[in-house]
């Protein structure tokens, strides 16, 4: 059975739906708490969405120096399977484990609705049970989801795929408003060099449940497995 | 010694500064059509204990390269003042 750890900040509040859509898979998901130094023997790692330390300074900031996240830095170097979800992907991308950061929406309003968008990228470790290019409604909920990285950055993510997810284009007809926060080249989400780490603003935790109307996040957690498909 | 440091962190030049750009169309809208380039950061003060002037603003450009910028999308300046 897999080990899943989700890991819980002061001010997380996704961990509990998180934990959640783990167990649905069955695996054997539990809670560290950001003091903990150790993992508990996880084979994978949820860092859920919420406001660690109130988005003191800057999203995900402080969270990144937390004794857990050391822990969290070794699991995701040995190439143990990373996933962050909104404020997960910014305390990624504050602790260096994914490029780039993600700052205030464009429209400085607090967006919280569902996105369509774009799997393309499914050589990762949570995207394997998704069909390239599979378009997924998902919810968002986010003040600060504006990917933003060097434009070198953004040339490497786009040469290497390593663009997990994507807001559909207006063009393609979506009911909803495409590009939710004005993030560089519509990124929703990206992986590392690896594939086992992994950052996305939508929340797939939340749409995990066909009870609750929506199903399409199900997948990142049927693809969880020990081991990383290679790209 | 201890020293006052005043930390000023800007967004990079050239980055979309959504807040600056709300604020400068707000000050339109009150009559100040005359302000322009308006972009909002942070302003950071700290007590450093250091033997020297150049210690102290040595150590917080660490504390800003480490933790109170952030390298990737922000700018800092420092003023450092004997206390």
């Amino acid at each position: 059975m897999l080990n899943v750890a989700v890991v819980r900040f002061p001010g997380s509040n996704c961990d509990g739906d998180a934990l959640r859509a783990a167990e649905q898979v069955g695996a054997n998901a539990y809670f560290v708490w950001h003091r903990d130094t150790g993992l508990d023997g996880a084979d994978i790692v949820l860092l859920p969405g919420g406001f660690s330390y109130g988005d003191y300074l800057r999203a995900g900031a402080i969270a990144r120096f937390s004794p857990i996240m050391q822990a969290v830095q070794r699991h995701a170097a040995a190439g143990g399977p990373v996933l962050g979800i909104c404020n997960g992907f910014q305390i990624l991308c504050e602790a260096h484990l994914l490029p780039g950061a993600l700052l205030r929406n464009a429209g400085l309003t607090f967006v919280s609705k569902p996105v369509d968008v774009v799997v393309e990228q499914t050589a990762t470790a949570f995207t394997s049970a998704y069909e390239p290019g599979a378009r997924l409604r998902l919810p968002v909920a986010h003040g600060d989801g504006r990917y933003v990285a060097a434009p070198d950055t953004l040339r490497l993510l786009e040469a290497e795929g390593r663009v997990v997810l994507r807001y559909v284009p207006s063009s393609e007809g979506s009911p909803f408003q495409p590009n939710p926060n004005g993030s560089a080249n519509h990124i929703a989400g990206i992986a590392n060099g690896l594939g086992n780490v992994v950052g996305i603003m939508p929340h797939p935790e939340r749409a995990a449940d066909s009870m609750l109307g929506a199903g399409d996040g199900l997948g990142f957690f049927t693809s969880m497995d020990a081991k990383v498909p290679s790209p | 010694m201890s020293f006052r440091v005043h930390v000023r962190v800007m967004p990079r030049t050239g980055l979309l500064d959504p807040q600056g750009q709300a604020v400068e169309h707000a000050l339109s809208a009150l009559g100040f059509a005359e302000a322009g380039g308006v972009r909002i950061g942070r302003a950071i003060e700290l007590e450093v204990a250091a033997a020297s002037r150049g210690e102290a603003e040595t150590r917080v450009r660490q504390m800003c390269d480490k933790l109170l910028a952030n390298p990737v999308t922000e700018d800092y300046l420092l003023e450092v003042e004997e206390s």
